[in-house]
């Protein structure tokens, strides 16, 4: 165990300086900040000037031992925009990601079990057929196209007139398919809790709640159509398999032998892919983050990019490099719970 | 008296959380605002950016102001005179008080325009004055190094400072007015300005909050916004969206594909203002000889349909332009239309040797104007008409410029806007011949020469009387217009957007700072 998390450790150090030696190659492609700092108007002389100063004149070689020596110290650099230590910046805006992600993980843990169980058992019922069908459409289409569909139905309303507005069943159609439309569209929201440093959170108040929940339901609609049809096919291989057959044999009743006896084999699978899929939701806030323009690490990354801020994106990505190693260390820590066949130094068996 | 004390509290405790609950009057109302960008700092002289700029108009107040119809309104400055060809005298607004509490005095307006002369990114444009003093308490007299007639336009961006507030050192030994780019300093996390509006809160890139100044000196404004929330939506899809479904109240950047959504949507209004920034394409005359013909510079122009584009691709949004000024510049000539004739272009390329056509690159930016890349592929369509094959590269903002700055492509997209919103601010940038000493032609792309022009605004810039000079321009841009120095195509014109009640028509313009501070709401 202790020698496990210590090579994972490692790993971390690893992906750390692999991630910041790419991010400092790239950046010369990532535009001049310079150019962003400065009005139109500026002369060259004082554009010269500043990037001296940043120290963007020096070679790859100087900027780069310059950075490790502070990063080794915890000093990322300041972020040319936020004009503080680019840690303390994703820290501000690490709580609203991690948020939602949780709301999204919320969403896919409780709805993609009962679902993905119910369509193995019943493969053939409307029903799941349903089910198969929306979650299919689900993973086809883009976080983004999700988003601007939600935020146009419920915040900002549509009004169905197709029907005839003359006859009662029409006129009660029509008012039945248009929404109202008063959800909230962007942003946290004014009524954050404060719960202590950098965290606000918005699982506190109705209204926070209310601006969790589109963004939530669109991060999550990629991944839930995926865990339900992952769960479902798990679960009509375990179904298929001999102890199942026996247990049937042997007269137990059909509840148990469906939840606790297969579903807890069809969980292992799950949580490899979950644990990993949680770190790529990470990512995919990137998206989502920037249609409901909510105040997350993914929308922080890519105006960084937009702005050609270099430390903040490196710090970034070598965070988000961070949260990976640890997702997947965390993962392998329950695997081996769930799993006692796993040995965790990660021997060849 | 608390109640300043109150609000001196807030300002200086930075601007991290707390807010000053003003008592709210009778009709006072909350303004919910979202911005394609925030502030990217509280030091007004940091950075020349729109969004500082827009920022500066509600923490601070000009000398004087742009109309809407680019006259000048006196604000802190009531009257000015010019008392001889280099010097100048402005009166000061008496009784006006700072956020902080300390009164407005000439010396802080002295102070404001030698740290403008210390920035970097105003020294250029404030170089033609030499000095400024303080006769008395309410009286400026700006001298000039040589005659300088846009001395006013200079005004319009000094927004006096509290001397007193921004002065002295801080807890760690260094300057309160040092202008720290990207840095740190003091002046980039406080503020005391005399303007509407005390910046109460303020999480950069997530919103900022503002409440009126209770001891705000312009009684007679009929503005009623008590308190502004500021939330940056650069997203245009999200920034509509928020509008349309009363997230926020006003929108700025209406972009072009949502324009017609917006006019029709119930609740809320839309308002176009005919913009000032120029677009156009510079013509590399280093990398292609053949540029170095007026003929087929011509021909380029003739071949380009500004009214097409304006009219098809930017769906009305842009008013297309034969030159640089906008109308209500100084140098506007009303004679310099488009003039897009094909037949005469294929001439103008056979009689230049052309016939047969040549192949050239061009580069644009797909992020900073509005349609900029469908723009750039419009137009190269429109030279594959008079055979020149234009292999068209795009790219995002930030590798645009350090790809501009190298001068390798034959064809660059670049937009405009003239800082001192005057005519020879253009010439000076995109047309001037290069002078990497004096600056002249910074922006100058294809390294296109023509002294006489170059001679007849520098001469313009001397003149004070202000008749004769815009004939200069005039002029000026009449002879641009015939030897095609730049290829213009339209103005961007500007949108915004605000739901019903929100009046802001009286309050924008075509220079984009919505004065705010003025702005009724009636629900």
């Amino acid at each position: 165990m202790i020698a496990f998390l210590i090579k994972r450790l490692m790993h971390a150090v690893l992906v750390m300086f692999i991630i910041s030696v790419l991010a400092f190659a790239i950046q010369d492609n990532l535009g001049d900040p310079v150019q962003q700092m400065v009005g139109q108007s500026v002369p060259e002389s004082e554009r010269e000037a500043l990037r001296e100063r940043l120290g963007l004149n020096d070679s790859f070689m100087v900027q780069y031992v310059r950075f490790a020596k502070n990063a080794v110290q915890g000093d990322f650099g300041n972020s040319y925009f936020y004009r503080e230590p680019a840690l303390s910046v994703i820290a501000r805006h690490l709580p609203a990601t991690l948020e939602l992600v949780f709301a999204a993980t919320l969403i896919i843990v409780v709805f993609s079990a009962p679902i993905g169980v119910y369509s193995a058992i019943k493969p053939r019922s409307i029903i799941s057929r349903f089910f198969m069908g929306a979650s299919i459409i689900g993973i086809s289409i883009p976080v983004f196209l999700t988003a601007i569909v939600l935020i146009q139905i419920f915040s900002i309303g549509i009004t169905v007139s197709i029907f005839p507005e003359g006859t009662a069943w029409g006129a009660w159609l029509n008012s039945a398919l248009s929404t109202q439309g008063n959800m909230p569209s962007f942003g946290r929201g004014y009524d954050l809790v404060h719960v202590f440093g950098y965290w606000d959170t918005n699982l506190a108040s109705w209204s926070g709640l209310q601006h969790l929940v589109l963004p939530a339901i669109s991060l999550a609609s990629i991944m839930l159509p995926l865990f339900i049809r992952l769960i479902r096919a798990e679960m009509m291989e375990v179904l298929q398999s001999e102890y199942v057959k026996y247990a049937r044999a042997k007269g137990i009743s059909m509840r148990r032998v469906y939840f606790v006896h297969a579903l807890k084999n069809t969980m292992l699978p799950v949580i490899t892919v979950g644990g990993v899929q949680i770190g790529t939701m990470v990512a995919y806030t990137i998206l989502t983050e920037t249609v409901f323009q909510w105040p997350g690490m993914g929308l922080m990354f890519l105006d960084a990019i937009n702005r050609a801020d270099i430390p903040l994106i490196v710090a970034y990505l070598m965070i988000v490099g961070v949260i990976f190693v640890v997702t997947n260390t965390i993962v392998d820590l329950i695997y081996g719970f769930v799993n006692p066949t796993v040995k965790l130094t990660g021997k060849p068996a | 008296m608390a109640l300043k004390k109150k609000i001196l509290a807030t300002i200086i405790g930075a601007t991290v959380a707390g807010s000053a609950v003003l008592p709210l009057t009778a009709n006072a109302e909350t303004l919910r605002i979202g911005y394609s960008a925030d502030p990217e700092t509280l030091d007004i002289h940091e950075q020349l950016s729109g969004g500082m700029l827009r920022f500066s108009h509600l923490a601070f107040d000009p000398l004087v102001r742009w109309t809407k119809d680019f006259q000048f309104e006196p604000r802190l400055a009531t009257e000015w005179v010019q008392t001889d060809d280099t010097h100048m005298r402005m009166t000061l607004r008496e009784g006006v008080t700072f956020h902080s509490g300390n009164e407005l005095t000439a010396e802080d307006v002295v102070w404001t325009i030698e740290r403008l002369k210390e920035s970097p990114d105003y020294r250029a444009i404030f170089e033609p004055i030499a000095t400024a003093e303080a006769v008395d308490d309410y009286t400026v007299e700006i001298t000039t190094t040589a005659p300088y007639p846009l001395l006013l336009n200079l005004a319009t961006y000094i927004f006096p400072m509290d001397s007193q507030f921004y002065t002295g050192e801080t807890e760690n030994g260094v300057d309160k007015a040092e202008i720290v780019k990207a840095g740190n300093s003091f002046a980039s996390r406080n503020v005391s300005g005399t303007g509407p509006f005390v910046l109460t809160d303020r999480r950069q890139g997530v919103r900022v909050d503002f409440e009126r100044f209770e001891d705000y000196w312009d009684t007679e404004s009929e503005g009623n916004v008590s308190s502004i929330v500021l939330t940056p939506i650069a997203e245009n899809a999200a920034r509509v969206a928020a509008l349309l479904s009363g997230g926020v109240d006003f929108i700025d950047a209406v972009p072009p594909n949502d324009l017609e959504r917006v006019r029709e949507a119930s609740d809320v209004e839309l308002f176009e203002v005919p913009g000032t920034r120029i677009i156009g394409f510079q013509l590399n005359e280093e990398q292609v000889e053949a540029f170095k013909d007026v003929r087929v510079r011509q021909a380029v122009d003739l071949a380009i349909n500004q009214e097409g584009i304006a009219d098809r691709l930017m769906r009305g949004f842009a008013t297309p332009a034969g030159q640089f000024s906008p109308e209500g510049y100084s140098g506007h000539n009303p004679d310099l239309v488009p003039r897009y004739d094909l037949t005469r272009a294929q001439e103008l390329m056979a009689e230049a040797g052309y016939e047969d056509g040549f192949s050239v690159d061009m580069i644009a930016p797909n992020n900073r104007y509005v349609n900029d890349a469908q723009i750039a592929q419009a137009v190269a369509n429109m030279l594959s008409r008079i055979n020149i094959n234009v292999n068209l590269r795009t790219m995002p903002l930030a590798q645009y410029w350090p790809e501009y700055d190298t001068r390798q492509s034959d064809i660059a997209m670049l937009g405009w806007h003239s800082d001192t919103e005057d005519t020879a601010n253009f010439f000076q940038y995109l047309s001037f011949c290069i002078d990497e000493e004096s600056g002249a032609g910074q922006y100058n792309y294809g390294n296109y020469c023509n002294e006489e022009i170059d001679a007849l605004v520098t001469e313009a810039d001397s003149v004070t009387d202000l008749e004769r000079r815009n004939e200069m321009l005039r002029e000026a841009e009449a002879m641009l217009y015939e030897d095609v120095g730049f290829i213009t195509l339209h103005w961007q014109n500007l949108a915004y957007a605000a739901a019903e009640g929100v009046e802001i028509e009286p309050v924008v313009n075509a220079i984009d700072f919505p004065y705010l501070g003025d702005l009724v709401i009636n629900r």
